[in-house]
């Protein structure tokens, strides 16, 4: 492997300061899952590292109804915490299918994102969730939408002298459910052929059946004997990873369901135009026309998956299953 | 420039002259001479290199040796009780013929430890997870798998 400089500055202005200080030469380093393979695969070639291992708390995850993650949190970390299980579900899914227990220990949601890979797991379900990231330089700071924070493939706003110090995700409306479903040939170590992230929330968390066995039934069919109960969506987010150069929210899919009474025709109609907005390529892991079609079936389960798990929380299943 | 890094490797504490570029992986195969690591892939996807770092496991081959600094360390070495005997997983391993070439096991038996320290009775599903970053080419996980319900009393 190539030699490199490493350093490991101890506090968040020491490491502005050096990242200032050697600019296009040194380059962040933060598990080192994504960093260390790409200087193996000779990809990368930095002169020196550095390293935000020794920083404090930019490992912390905060709670209070909304959430704060600093970039070093852990995948590990976030598959383990129950209050983004129960939250902010759309995320465990995906850390739950990322790499492997070793790679989860070490990797960082801020790596996973500044790294943007068009596959990166967090990415669709932290544009679902509607995260925002700060970033910090010597001279500036701000706070993006993580929709601004990708603009191509391996290529994101973050400056040679920026730091991303932390992600946002505001708290939920009441009555909110999230799901991502990772499409992939193995059930892990395996890079998507596509992500589908769906938030909605919904204007009531129970409902009335006219059929007894309606509670135990798949959602559609919940959704078809209401009791004279409509269930209205209040707010929608979708996200797509692997369909697009960067990954996306499909605006109008989400405008066709925003406000509306909830069915299942209206779903399938809302997965059709995600797949219609989405511009996947043809690649070594799937055509085109396969991940559009894919985006039409999975859009309306990520759907009925957020659904279920606002009427039927307890039921709710990790590692996912999708029925 | 080389720096010294400090760390507790299988209980006992070392001291190693280290370049920044060095993983963990070659640091303990090549300076320290614990040849159980082993290096597949080199590229964190097959898990041969497991080691417990502070308890959790890490793919040592793409972690900086740097970063070892201060912290604990358990090798497949550190596993026996110095006297030769066995650990029970390794035992498991063993009688249930979850080894077969065994380039694989030592970052095998170490994730099965690590899964086994956090949770005594894991499901099939749970083991499956938690072993999901070692690839064996030999065994098809069966054995594995039976061996690590065994140790955990089921």
């Amino acid at each position: 492997m190539k030699k490199f400089e490493y350093l490991k500055p101890h506090t968040l202005d020491e490491a502005l300061i050096l990242l200032d200080q050697y600019g296009g030469r040194a380059r962040l380093i933060a598990g080192g899952t994504d960093v260390i393979v790409m200087i193996k695969q000779k990809e990368i070639s930095p002169d020196v590292l550095i390293s935000l291992q020794e920083i404090p708390d930019l490992d912390r995850i905060n709670y209070n109804g909304s959430l704060s993650m600093g970039p070093m949190v852990t995948h590990r970390a976030i598959e383990k915490s129950e209050i983004i299980r129960k939250n902010f579900s759309a995320l465990t899914d995906a850390v739950d299918v990322l790499g492997s227990v070793q790679i989860r220990n070490v990797a960082t949601i801020g790596g996973n994102i500044s790294t943007a890979a068009p596959s990166a797991d967090t990415a669709a379900p932290l544009l679902a969730l509607g995260a925002r990231v700060k970033l910090k330089s010597m001279k500036t700071e701000r706070t993006i939408p993580i929709e601004q924070f990708f603009t191509g493939p391996g290529e994101t706003v973050l400056q040679k002298d920026d730091i991303l110090t932390e992600i946002i995700i505001p708290k939920p409306l009441p009555n909110t459910g999230s799901a991502y479903w990772k499409h992939q040939r193995r059930g892990a170590l395996d890079l998507p052929i596509l992500g589908v992230a769906v938030l909605l929330s919904l204007d009531k968390a129970t409902v009335t059946c006219s059929d007894l066995l309606c509670t135990a039934s798949p959602i559609s069919t919940v959704l078809h004997s209401l009791e004279g109960d409509e269930v209205f969506c209040k707010e929608v987010r979708i996200a797509l990873g692997v369909a697009a150069p960067t990954p996306m929210r499909a605006i109008d899919a989400e405008k066709l369901l925003r406000s509306k009474k909830i069915s299942d025709e209206l779903l399938e109609e809302v997965a059709e135009t995600a797949a219609k907005e989405a511009q996947p390529r043809d690649s070594i892991r799937g055509e085109a026309w396969y991940r559009r079609d894919m985006i039409k079936v999975l859009v309306k389960r990520m759907a009925m998956k957020s659904i279920e798990r606002v009427l039927k929380p307890e039921e709710t299943v990790f590692p996912v299953r999708l029925w | 420039m080389k720096q010294t890094i400090n760390f507790i490797l299988n209980g006992e504490p070392v001291s190693v002259e280290v370049e920044p570029h060095l993983t963990l992986l070659q640091v303990l195969r090549d300076k320290l001479e614990l040849t159980g690591t082993k290096e597949g892939c080199g590229m964190g996807e097959c898990g041969a290199c497991t080691v417990l770092l502070n308890g959790k496991t890490v793919n040592s081959c793409i972690f900086p040796a740097l970063e070892a600094d201060g912290k604990s360390v358990m090798t497949i070495e550190g596993l026996t009780d110095g006297q030769g005997h066995l650990h029970p997983i390794q035992k498991a391993f063993i009688e249930y013929g979850a080894i077969q070439c065994g380039f694989c096991t030592p970052g095998m038996v170490l994730s099965a430890k690590a899964l086994l320290d956090e949770n005594t009775k894991p499901t099939e599903e749970e083991i499956r997870h938690g072993i999901a970053g070692n690839l064996c080419r030999c065994t098809g996980y069966l054995q594995i798998i039976e061996a690590i319900k065994a140790v955990s009393g089921q």
